[in-house]
């Protein structure tokens, strides 16, 4: 309950979240370089670009909190470094892949999942039903398909309690349907003073969508 | 005081610099290699030629002043690429991963040397080129710790990857090898209690152990003339795309036609 | 906070162990297919088996180790399950020590309590089954906590083949040579008390920088 408090309190009129100068260099090129931007609650950003362009990767480095070699994150104002524990706390990460063990089931996987996140008082049933899994939940997970293994992760964004989501490709795998109600999730975070960060080939039409383009700037030859 | 220890940090901190070391390395190194090829053949020839023969072993001992050099140098440079690997890896400069990458075939060399020279030594000696004793098997460990550094570093490469992982292993291996070595020698005594130690050092007479200090410094010489000139390899291949490589290789190219 | 990801990994780990049999069942497999090896490739007489028996235990348990040591994070890394274990604000140490109790309970664990009959079958003197077990207790516990270092170092790369074998082999060595030394001193009627001490300090300290060093390997190879 006083989290919720805190989290209003947070929230308005300062940035929440600041990348400063993220560089990644692999061997010998810069993948990007002198990455700015910062993100204040409601905020949503898009990281665009080809494959292979880094996107994963400066995902991945906004998720890791330690190994940056080049620039920093800031959250609430303190370097992520020093307040590790909180800012993971804060944080949904979900990847390329599922994350989800093929010989549990969906619900089992869940159920581990949200004992080591903070969640909200959303039962797995209830999130199932929202993604459309409901009939497949106690089946292990090899016998998904695709689509529905994509579904089963994103079932951790409705009992999720993270500020800051960080996507990579959500809308990878998802018919029409489920994209449309995938939106309207993200939004309602957005109006809760969620932060959100996505890399998508979609044309997300949400207001007030900042974006970031790689590779940025051009890479070093 | 103090100016002098700010002026030999920043000296240090220059030769983070691929380029500045490329730089200044080519200077040093043509002297570095002249004071090998003292030391070493000084070394080699007053061992091999003119040291006193030994009362046991009569004149197979000399192969000392070859294995000797070459065993110290090659656990020294374990320590000296696993290092570097550490600076790598904490302090992230790039010419830390590049000392690493070129002293392990190094090292892996020189320990090679050490146990081919051994073997050359144990047949007149013991009868046999080969023999399990604490020395020998902790050498060949050791050996074995430096291919896996290397082919580690290989696989990584060859995937395009950074290479990370080769420094933690190489620092692991260094926690590793003084219990090996203790390892080794409580496994020989306890298969054979009553051997004579052969593979102790007999107390040397001075006219034998100056020579053999002679070539061990050669040996140091050597060591880091082949470093450099690896690592000045590396730097020009990791920064090709540079223009002052550019440069130089136009320089070479008009130099020769 | 930190039993709360140590518990969550065990529990998971062990449930996902049951569930594939095949975890459980093919390092028993192993032992006794080598176990007929030996004999067969050097010598069914009992006296000449009886001398090499606890040495060749010992290798037993290092093959074994180490060819079931690929999977440790493997699995989790293709899944991504790993890159949400990383991620987690609880202590990746404690994390990774679960896993690889989960690893022992599979591979040494077994192997030690089967200890007496296999060494029985290979003529192992009597004197020699109670150290054996111990040995390999504390030394199967030992390298797989070593192996783990290996298995993470070597996570991101396709076409390992040998690579982890000839990387983790030098740090098994040490291991190898006191635990069948503890064997050989038994049989022979000395005291294991001091052997025994040293596979505990190693023990010890393999507990205490393999987790972290694995945890650091990790992070290396998901990033990328």
């Amino acid at each position: 309950m006083s989290d919720t408090v805190n989290f209003l309190n947070n929230s308005s009129f300062s940035k929440i979240l600041i990348l400063e100068d993220l560089s990644f260099q692999r061997n010998e090129n810069f993948l990007f370089s002198n990455i700015n931007v910062s993100l204040s609650s409601g905020e949503i950003l898009q990281i665009l670009g080809h494959n292979g362009s880094g996107k994963t990767t400066l995902l991945k480095l906004i998720v890791s909190a330690l190994n940056l070699e080049l620039g920093k994150i800031l959250w609430q104002g303190k370097n992520v470094k020093n307040i590790r524990e909180s800012y993971l706390e804060n944080l949904l990460f979900l990847g390329h892949k599922p994350g989800l063990k093929g010989l549990l089931s969906a619900e089992e996987n869940l159920t581990w999942w949200r004992s080591l996140n903070k969640t909200n008082s959303i039962t797995n049933s209830a999130a199932f039903k929202h993604v459309g899994l409901n009939s497949n939940k106690d089946e292990p997970c090899c016998y998904l398909s695709a689509g529905q293994l994509r579904r089963a992760a994103l079932a951790r964004l409705y009992v999720s309690n993270a500020k800051l989501w960080v996507l990579d490709e959500p809308f990878a795998s998802i018919d029409k349907q489920f994209s449309i109600e995938l939106k309207a999730l993200l939004i309602s975070h957005l109006d809760n003073g969620g932060i959100v960060l996505l890399s998508t080939h979609q044309n997300l039409e949400i207001k007030n969508m900042k974006y970031i383009s790689l590779p940025y700037p051009d890479k070093v030859c | 005081m103090k100016k002098l220890i700010e002026n030999i940090y920043q000296w240090f901190h220059r030769l983070a610099s691929p380029r500045w070391f490329y730089h200044v390395s080519g200077k040093w190194l043509p002297w570095l290699c002249v004071l090998t090829l003292i030391f070493v053949s000084i070394g080699l020839v007053w061992g091999l030629g003119f040291a006193p023969q030994d009362s046991k072993q009569g004149n197979s001992f000399r192969i000392i002043y070859i294995h000797v050099p070459s065993s110290f140098l090659a656990l020294v440079g374990y320590y000296i690429m696993a290092t570097a690997g550490a600076i790598a890896i904490i302090w992230k400069i790039k010419i830390a991963d590049i000392v690493m990458k070129s002293a392990a075939p190094i090292g892996a060399s020189l320990t090679f040397i050490a146990l081919f020279t051994g073997a050359v030594w144990g047949k007149p000696t013991w009868g046999t080129y080969w023999i399990w004793d604490a020395r020998i098997t902790s050498m060949l460990i050791l050996f074995f710790l430096y291919l896996g550094v290397i082919v580690l570093q290989k696989a990584y490469a060859v995937q395009g990857l950074s290479n990370r992982a080769a420094p933690l292993l190489a620092l692991v291996g260094t926690v590793n090898i003084p219990i090996i070595y203790k390892s080794v020698d409580w496994w020989y005594t306890l298969h054979q209690p009553a051997t004579i130690k052969f593979t102790e050092a007999p107390s040397m007479h001075p006219d034998m152990f100056q020579p053999l200090l002679v070539i061990i410094i050669g040996f140091y010489f050597f060591y880091i003339s082949a470093l450099i000139i690896s690592m000045r390899a590396e730097i020009l291949y990791r920064e090709r795309r540079t223009s002052w490589v550019k440069q130089l290789a136009f320089n070479a190219r008009n130099r020769d036609s | 906070m930190s039993n709360v990801g140590f518990l969550a990994i065990l529990r998971r780990d062990l449930l996902l162990a049951i569930r594939y049999r095949g975890d459980l069942a093919n390092p028993l497999i192993f032992f006794f297919v080598v176990i007929a090896l030996i004999p067969l490739g050097l010598t069914p007489e009992s006296r000449e088996l009886s001398e090499i028996a606890s040495g060749m235990l010992w290798i037993m348990a290092l093959l074994a180790s180490l060819l079931s040591l690929d999977g440790l994070f493997k699995d989790d890394f293709n899944d991504g399950t790993l890159e949400q274990i990383i991620i987690l604000p609880q202590p990746l140490y404690f994390m990774i020590l679960a896993k690889i109790i989960v690893h022992w309970m599979v591979t040494g664990l077994p192997l030690s309590l089967l200890a007496p009959i296999l060494g029985m079958m290979l003529s192992l003197p009597e004197s020699g089954y109670l150290p054996l077990t111990f040995s390999l207790l504390i030394g199967t516990a030992t390298l797989s906590l070593l192996g783990s270092i290996g298995a993470a170092l070597t996570l991101p790369l396709n076409r390992e083949g040998l690579l982890l074998p000839l990387i983790i082999m030098p740090f098994y060595m040490p291991v190898l040579i006191f635990g069948s030394g503890t064997v050989e001193l038994a049989i022979d009627g000395f005291s294991i008390m001091s052997p025994l001490a040293i596979m505990g300090s190693f023990l010890a300290l393999s507990l205490l920088i393999s987790p972290y060093v694995t945890a650091c390997a990790l992070r290396l190879s998901v990033q990328g």
